[in-house]
């Protein structure tokens, strides 16, 4: 039986831990290099789980997918362009709070993630609870307690990666809502994307950066060549979004 | 099928975005998402121990005071260094030895085979014994300082030196995170040089990889510690040996540190001027690193990478130097007779030709130069077997070195050029064969006014 | 709100809390990493302490640990929150 081969994008803060779990995952089968014509370090890895093959990619550890250094272009530009099959997004437990932003930013770009969040053994420690259960439901993706370097919650990662390539799992990202001034923006600016620039982007996250004045954005799309039409969005923006 | 998007359709819907802007519209999304954020946190987050998670904050009222900050990090500095000196001795030896027993059944087997005199020379007296000196000189210092450095850098110590000096930078013209790119050149400069693109700004940049070389890296600690114990501490004895000794190369390290900031000062009021860019810099709360792990990993990526490197550049080196050491133009060797041409020079700076030859030849790799240096003194053309360091002083001694020869020795090791490897990360990073030379050109000029005003501010006192 | 109580963040004293009302920065760069480090408009913050040198200062923001020169904290304004004043 061939194996597939499925491409999983590891984005998170600095400082979370996220260099470890890509080491737990990948062990010494990883190599290192540039970004091409950035002089950001590229690190990809491979694992074998359950006879698929997984290439993964070891995004620049960023607060954030909007500040514009060459860190953030690079994380950007490889979820919204590249269209990983699966992105995680390692969370530090004990910082959920700023942490979430940077998930929240990620589930505007695509409904594939898979939410980990680490150092779970640390936020004990500290007397702090977090009901994964509760934040899977508000944010609509899985949500794994992990503690990598420990290697807990390894497998449960593993296997909800497996269901998910596999199209076992539905997943309805929350959708930030902004002031009804922005909300109004965005209403009239979507149409107008999806003529422009089709269905293959999610039309929601580019209204959202038209309006932020994202410059280096309209330059990755001019560089970008576009996917045929025939290509489905895979953004669940008009799905019943969840408000808090 | 790829279709671009239409430029000027997409500048077009651009523009329509940003007529339809608020003014605040990037607050208004970042805190839109914060709210969000914190809502969710609200609900899903509960705290049961407020102490605890200010555990941290209590250290760092200790880590960056304003009464202990500075003098725990020359602690700090020492420890590492003291540690490195006292525990590198004896593995040291152990190796030495046993290279040393391993070359005799070389040597016989040699004999066996009836091997010409010079293919014995060339493997066994140059290749193995170059390389078996930098094994047995750097793997025990590199297998002590890279984990000792990891564990730091992991427990989250690292962003606070960042903290503690981040003034002195900025009054340098410089970044605060010089001071991380200058941590990772304790251990390899030339990877440090890469580690400087965590600043982004290109200017501050240049700054950090132009003066990384003034902190020692792994391939110089040798020469520090050699030198520093047989001549400045040399008549103390036991453990205030090897504390003298660690001192000596503190104040080096020190003295590395005031040139790195005097010279970013001087280069960001002329060649690279500019004001300080902003920037922010994250305290990430102390973790206990995983010790076992953290050593594995830095025995792994660290230790046995620099290893290897020095070998791949050892090797050839040995093989050079023996060849230059036995060739003969009329009675003198190559070696001998570059040495005399580079002496009255040499002599100018408080050194002598063979010490000045062998930082030449040594600059693929800062590892080698005490190897060549001591094959240059041995007329037997090859690296003798160095049993103990009494008979290692006295082979200096016999050439006519001081207390000052030693120190103006540690001063060009310390200043002079970055190493071959280090040269190509520069232009790699650069990309500019300028910036290159300078980032050459520049150290040694350094080194050479500072080891002539050291020799001739003595010559002057008569103090040698 | 007593608008006379607006001040700088660089002039509170390490042990003092702060909310933040408006950026004042036209860095666009600056000003966004700012914002994502959770310095937003609306959120409090903790000062720390200070460094040796008497500059960065650390300060707590959403639970993270950040410092800031004095260059980035003249243009953050804001409220000091003093207890008893909630």
């Amino acid at each position: 039986m061939a194996m597939n081969e499925y491409t999983i994008a590891l984005a998170g803060n600095p400082n979370t831990g996220k260099s470890t779990l890509f080491n737990v995952l990948t062990g010494l089968r990883q190599h290192t290099g540039n970004w091409p014509g950035k002089t950001v370090v590229h690190a990809e890895g491979f694992f074998t789980y359950n006879n698929n093959r997984y290439r993964m990619i070891d995004l620049p550890g960023t607060y954030s997918l909007y500040s514009n250094s060459a860190d953030e272009e690079v994380a950007r530009d490889f979820i919204i362009f590249e269209k990983p099959d699966i992105t995680i997004v390692v969370l530090d437990a004990t910082a959920l709070e700023r942490n979430l932003n940077l998930a929240l930013q990620v589930l505007e770009m695509t409904s594939n993630v898979i939410v980990c969040v680490n150092l779970m053994d640390e936020a004990k420690k500290k007397g702090i609870r977090i009901d994964t259960k509760k934040l899977a439901a508000t944010l609509g993706v899985p949500v794994i307690p992990i503690s990598a370097r420990n290697k807990e919650g390894i497998d449960t990662l593993l296997k909800t990666i497996d269901s998910m390539v596999l199209g076992k799992i539905k997943t309805n990202p929350i959708t930030v809502r902004y002031s009804p001034e922005i909300e109004q923006c965005i209403e009239k600016l979507i149409p107008r994307v999806k003529e422009v620039i089709g269905d293959a982007y999610p039309a929601r996250w580019v209204a959202l950066r038209l309006l932020d004045g994202d410059m280096s954005l309209l330059r990755a799309f001019q560089q970008q060549p576009l996917p045929s039409v025939k290509e489905v969005s895979i953004y669940a923006c008009h799905g019943p979004a969840k408000s808090i | 099928m790829h279709a671009t998007v239409p430029q000027n359709r997409f500048e077009e819907l651009m523009n329509e975005a940003r007529a339809l802007t608020p003014a605040d519209t990037r607050e208004q999304i970042v805190a839109a998402i914060f709210r969000t954020s914190q809502a969710i946190c609200n609900e899903t987050v509960t705290y049961t121990n407020q102490a605890k998670q200010y555990e941290t904050e209590k250290l760092d009222r200790i880590f960056t005071s304003k009464l202990w900050g500075f003098p725990i990090m020359l602690v700090m500095l020492a420890v590492v260094i003291y540690i490195t000196v006292a525990g590198a001795n004896i593995p040291s030896s152990m190796l030495a030895s046993f290279f040393g027993w391993v070359e005799g059944y070389l040597t016989l087997f040699f004999q066996a085979i009836h091997a010409p005199d010079w293919l014995y020379g060339l493997l066994v007296l140059g290749l193995y014994r170059g390389t078996a000196w930098v094994v047995s000189v750097m793997l025990p210092p590199m297998a002590i300082f890279f984990p000792i450095f990891a564990l730091l850098e992991n427990y989250g110590y690292l962003p606070r030196v960042a903290f503690n000096m981040d003034r002195l930078f900025k009054k340098a013209g410089a970044h605060g995170k010089q001071s991380l790119t200058m941590a990772m050149g304790f251990g390899c400069n030339a990877a440090a040089v890469m580690s400087t693109r965590i600043i982004e700004s290109p200017r501050e940049r240049m700054l950090a990889i132009l003066t990384n070389n003034f902190v020692p890296c792994n391939g110089r600690w040798p020469t520090l510690i050699l030198l520093s114990s047989l001549f400045m501490a040399a008549s103390y004895t036991g453990g205030w040996k090897t504390f003298v000794t660690a001192s000596v190369v503190v104040a080096m390290v020190l003295f590395g540190i005031v040139v790195t900031l005097t010279v970013s000062w001087v280069l960001s009021k002329t060649a690279l001027r500019g004001i300080p860019t902003h920037y922010t810099l994250e305290l990430p709360p102390y973790r206990r690193p995983k010790i076992w792990d953290t050593i594995l990993r830095a025995t792994l990526d660290k230790s046995i990478y620099v290893l290897k490197r020095a070998i791949v550049v050892a090797a050839p080196a040995g093989v050079i130097t023996w060849v230059l050491g036995n060739i003969h133009i009329g009675d003198t060797t190559i070696l001998a007779y570059l040495a005399n041409w580079l002496d009255p020079f040499a002599k100018a700076l408080g050194l002598d030709g063979y010490i000045l030859m062998a930082f030449i030849l040594g600059l693929p790799a800062n590892e080698i130069v005490l190897p060549i240096l001591l094959m240059g003194y041995l007329s037997t053309g090859s690296l003798t077997e160095v049993d103990g360091l009494r008979s290692l002083k006295q082979i200096f001694v016999d050439h006519g070195w001081t207390w000052l020869t030693a120190l103006n020795m540690m001063l060009f090791s310390l200043l002079h050029y970055p190493c071959g490897t280090t040269l190509v990360n520069i232009y790699k990073e650069t990309k500019s064969k300028k910036w290159t030379f300078v980032a050459f050109a520049l150290p040694t000029s350094i080194a050479i006014a500072v080891t002539f005003f050291t020799a001739q501010l003595a010559k002057w006192f008569g103090i040698v | 709100m007593v608008r006379a109580k607006i001040s700088r963040l660089s002039d509170s004293e390490p042990g003092e809390r702060f909310r933040i009302a408006k950026l004042d920065i036209n860095d666009d760069i600056m000003k966004r990493r700012l914002l994502d480090l959770g310095f937003v408009p609306g959120c409090e913050v903790a000062v720390l302490q200070k460094s040796p040198l008497g500059d960065p200062t650390a300060y707590r923001v959403c639970n993270t640990t950040i410092a800031l020169r004095k260059e980035e904290s003249d243009h953050i304004y804001g409220e000091r929150i003093y207890d008893g004043n909630e």
